[in-house]
């Protein structure tokens, strides 16, 4: 998914009446995934997003000066306040393939061999993964989205189901959260603007039956994309857990299997936390990618690669604006080049 | 795989004991405690700052007596940690004429919402009448969500459609002063702190609605960007105070350290769970520190359990358990108060030494409604009079609470069983309010077998008695009534425990 299109896409809703256009601004349908004709391309959000990072790298591999111990304080710093975590930092420049060796070898000696050395790593580190979102043989294909509150569920789900309807798919919506007060009307609204169906359940009612009563309706309208909403939970929250991997397995018993993608939403503000949260839920609902949230801000998100190392889960979207298309597939390439660039 | 910050300092007191700090030894401490800072997610700035700190202190006169370095070491420690995110004043004052004005702002997702009601809520019981105001256009059902909760704590909630948020606020305050509701809380957007537009917004928000309170909301789970976001919030806003949320993860708050040093502005309250009722407490600096390094927080617990539980009450209950006319009905009251004081993981996590291995442990909040549907399916009398509970009555009691009758007997039986335990309990000690406390806790241990369970952990995991070992190696470090206080407690839990 998301790299091709389909030939003989359904028109999404109508662009004169549909709201979402408003939110949609210069992206016509199709278009999103393409970066170069968006005013602002999407990479480009991301590099603005990630602006900082750069700048204060920047300063520090741009002198053709001989690598010393300081330099490599600095660049510890530097990878510190970009949230790697320390034990990421410490394999990064300790480890048996890590700065310092190099150094010790002779393969880096001046600062600015730094930055291809730790670029060329890093980007090794994210690309043995498949990126793209896995699709079931025959409609209707069931993505599951979990994640702790306030990571960005919901509005991911829109943009996602506004990227799928593009790629000319009928999407419907599972408003499976019905704990926190007007969850279900805030995807509801969503599902309005982009003209798409949902179902609902009462509130407080078992979340699991609204996924098994999404998928009875995907079946029955020939739905190609059922997207399942959570509600936010803490990863510490054992009761929660337990009735979201409940959910998983109404939808694997339904439908062989479902979910194809069980994709765990990402706050990119998060710290180390970060990792404990995908690791628990990695357990319970043996999550299959991250959604990684909240890039427009000035977080660098580099928790992923901890997450990425020792955990294999790998990104697959990311988040990177509140606009409707600000939902981009994941590419380690552009990411690590983002993070880094001059 | 990720040892929390506890468990860091663990194994930094362990490597520590029966050594003396040196200028050397304390160098490579001080690096672990830098590490573990750090996968606390504290800005590292603050935690330079942090270090340099402590290692003054420690290689001071005061640790060179060498008694016990490895505890006063772990003083410091502790000391400076409760330093750093001192000192706290969480009371909000009625201003005159009112109303008082509260906004809070914060990035998307940090919890503004939830916890506008939860301090509404905890106004409300201080005998305020807050007014909740629905400023928050941006996220769809926002509004929605403030009137659900709103409705929840029985507060009125302000919305207008079609106008923009600083009018809003405007409008909100003159609907304050006509009904006499004071205070009234700004529930804000979330926004990027980089948002030029989206600050200028709550800016103008700020200059037309003239707040005395500015609480900025931060999530505990996030990471170094903390300190970022604070400084610029704080330049727009001049923050009064901040709210740390969903503390009842396992982040270790790292958050708190950053956001205190970077902005200076003191962190009134902590979130701690979904539910509004009781989901906010003071920020405590003390048990923050004491949290983060394993020891539990005892007061906290003690504050929690005055606010719902009623002293004349309270008395009136110990009176019947001392003779022994404990009943069914008392039983259920208790549970219930339990229940308001919050989820019970949270309060668990509160006990000494329990912090990092709550988490481990199975407890279901489930299980005591299953327990109160067979306390109200039994007649008056029953609850009165447990030992008239034949088979036909206990069939009854199990079909109509929906329960196995194998769970009403059991019931029935814990329920004897701790009405003989407590009744010895109540003539040794359980005087005072965190005797109270403990009875309840013990009531509940016993109904969900925790017991049972934390024998197991001890025997299963020796990292466990190490903690508790450390925990009392660290003891030292408060005051000498203080750890006579926690010893008496601790003895006091083993006798109770040894009589099951």
């Amino acid at each position: 998914m998301f790299k091709k299109k389909k030939a003989a896409s359904p028109e999404p809703p109508d662009p004169e009446t549909s709201p979402a256009t408003e939110l949609v601004e210069t992206a016509k349908p199709g278009e999103a995934a393409e970066p170069a004709p968006r005013k602002r391309g999407a990479f480009a959000f991301l590099r603005a997003g990630l602006e900082k990072t750069r700048a204060g790298l920047r300063s520090l591999f741009g002198l053709r000066e001989k690598l010393d111990e300081n330099t490599l304080a600095r660049i510890e710093e530097e990878l510190f306040v970009a949230d790697f975590g320390p034990k990421m930092v410490e394999q990064l420049i300790e480890g048996e393939a890590g700065l310092r060796a190099a150094w010790k070898r002779g393969e880096i000696e001046q600062q600015d061999q730094v930055l291809e050395f730790l670029k060329s790593r890093l980007k090794a580190m994210l690309s043995h993964k498949d990126l793209s979102l896995r699709e079931a043989p025959q409609p209707p294909t069931i993505y599951l989205i979990a994640g702790v509150n306030g990571t960005g569920k919901t509005t991911s789900i829109a943009k996602l189901a506004h990227r799928l309807l593009e790629e000319g798919n009928k999407v419907l919506l599972a408003a499976a959260d019905t704990f926190r007060a007007a969850a279900v009307e805030q995807l509801t609204i969503w599902s309005q603007r982009l003209g798409i169906g949902i179902v609902t359940g009462e509130a407080n009612s078992d979340p699991a039956s609204v996924a098994f009563k999404g998928v009875e309706r995907a079946r029955q309208e020939g739905i190609d994309c059922l997207i399942v909403d959570t509600a936010g939970r803490l990863h510490t929250d054992k009761n929660l857990m337990r009735e979201l991997k409940k959910i998983r397995e109404v939808l694997a018993r339904k439908v062989p299997g479902a979910p194809q993608e069980s994709l765990l939403v990402l706050d990119g503000t998060n710290g180390q936390n970060a990792i404990q949260q995908a690791e628990v839920f990695k357990r319970e609902i043996d999550v299959s990618g991250i959604i990684l949230t909240k890039l427009d801000g000035t977080a660098k998100g580099g928790v992923v690669f901890a997450i990425h190392e020792r955990l294999e889960i790998p990104v697959k979207l990311v988040g990177i604006g509140e606009q409707l298309p600000d939902l981009i597939p994941f590419d380690p390439g552009q990411f690590v080049d983002a993070l880094f660039e001059k | 795989m990720f040892e929390s910050l506890t468990r860091r300092f663990s194994d930094i007191w362990g490597r520590l004991r029966n050594r003396k700090i040196t200028a050397g030894n304390v160098q490579e401490t001080l690096r672990d405690i830098r590490v573990a800072l750090l996968e606390a997610d504290v800005a590292l700035p603050v935690v330079k700052d942090f270090l340099v700190k402590v290692e003054q202190k420690a290689l001071g006169e005061e640790v060179l007596k060498g008694v016990n370095p490895g505890q006063q070491f772990v003083e410091t420690v502790y000391r400076e940690l409760a330093e750093l995110m001192g000192p706290v004043d969480s009371r909000i004052p009625a201003v005159k004429p009112g109303p008082t004005i509260i906004l809070m702002a914060g990035l998307q997702g940090s919890g503004k919402t939830t916890t506008c009601a939860k301090l509404a809520l905890l106004l409300k019981k201080q005998g305020r009448r807050p007014l909740l105001v629905a400023a928050d256009i941006q996220r769809p059902a926002a509004i929605d969500q403030l009137k659900i909760l709103g409705a929840q704590i029985g507060a009125p909630v302000f919305s207008e459609a079609d106008i923009k948020p600083p009018q809003i606020c405007q409008h909100a305050i003159r609907h304050a002063r006509e009904n006499d509701l004071d205070p009234v809380i700004l529930d804000t957007a979330g926004r990027l702190h980089i948002d030029e537009e989206m600050m200028r917004e709550v800016k103008e928000v700020a200059h037309l609605a003239q707040p005395h309170e500015i609480f900025l909301v931060v999530d505990a789970m996030v990471g170094q960007d903390a300190v970022r976001s604070a400084r610029d919030f704080n330049e727009q806003l001049e923050l009064t105070g901040v709210i740390l949320t969903k503390l009842d993860g396992d982040a270790r708050g790292g958050a708190a350290l950053s956001v205190k040093s970077i902005t200076g502005k003191p962190i009134k309250f902590a979130g701690v769970g979904e539910k509004v009722e009781g989901g906010l407490e003071e920020f405590r600096p003390e048990g923050m520190a004491q949290r983060i390094l394993g020891f539990g927080d005892v007061i906290s617990l003690v504050q929690k359990a005055r606010q719902v539980i009623d002293e004349k009450e309270a008395a009136a209950l110990q009176e019947r358990l001392l003779s022994n006319t404990f009943t069914f009905d008392d039983f259920l009251n208790q549970l219930r108060r339990v229940r308001q004081m919050g989820n019970f993981k949270d309060l668990l996590k509160m006990l000494p030494g329990m912090g990092g291995f709550v988490d481990q442990m199975d407890i279901d909040d489930q299980e005591l409604v299953r327990i109160e549907a067979i306390i109200q399916s039994m007649t008056t009398k029953e609850r009165t009079r447990p030992e008239i509970l034949n088979t036909s009555r206990r069939d009854r009691i199990a079909s109509g609470s929906g329960s196995e009758r194998q769970q009403v007997d059991d019931l029935i039986r814990q329920f004897t069983a701790m009405k003989k335990m407590m009744d010895q309990m109540t003539q040794v000690g359980g005087k005072g309010p965190l005797g109270k406390i403990k009875d309840l806790f013990q009531a509940k241990k016993k109904l969900s077998n925790i017991n049972e369970m934390m024998a197991n952990l001890a025997k299963a995991d020796p990292e466990i008695a190490r903690a508790q070992k450390a925990q009392r190696a660290a003891a030292q470090g408060p005051s000498r009534e203080e750890l006579r206080r926690r010893r008496k407690l601790e003895r006091q839990n083993r006798r109770r425990q040894r009589r099951y």
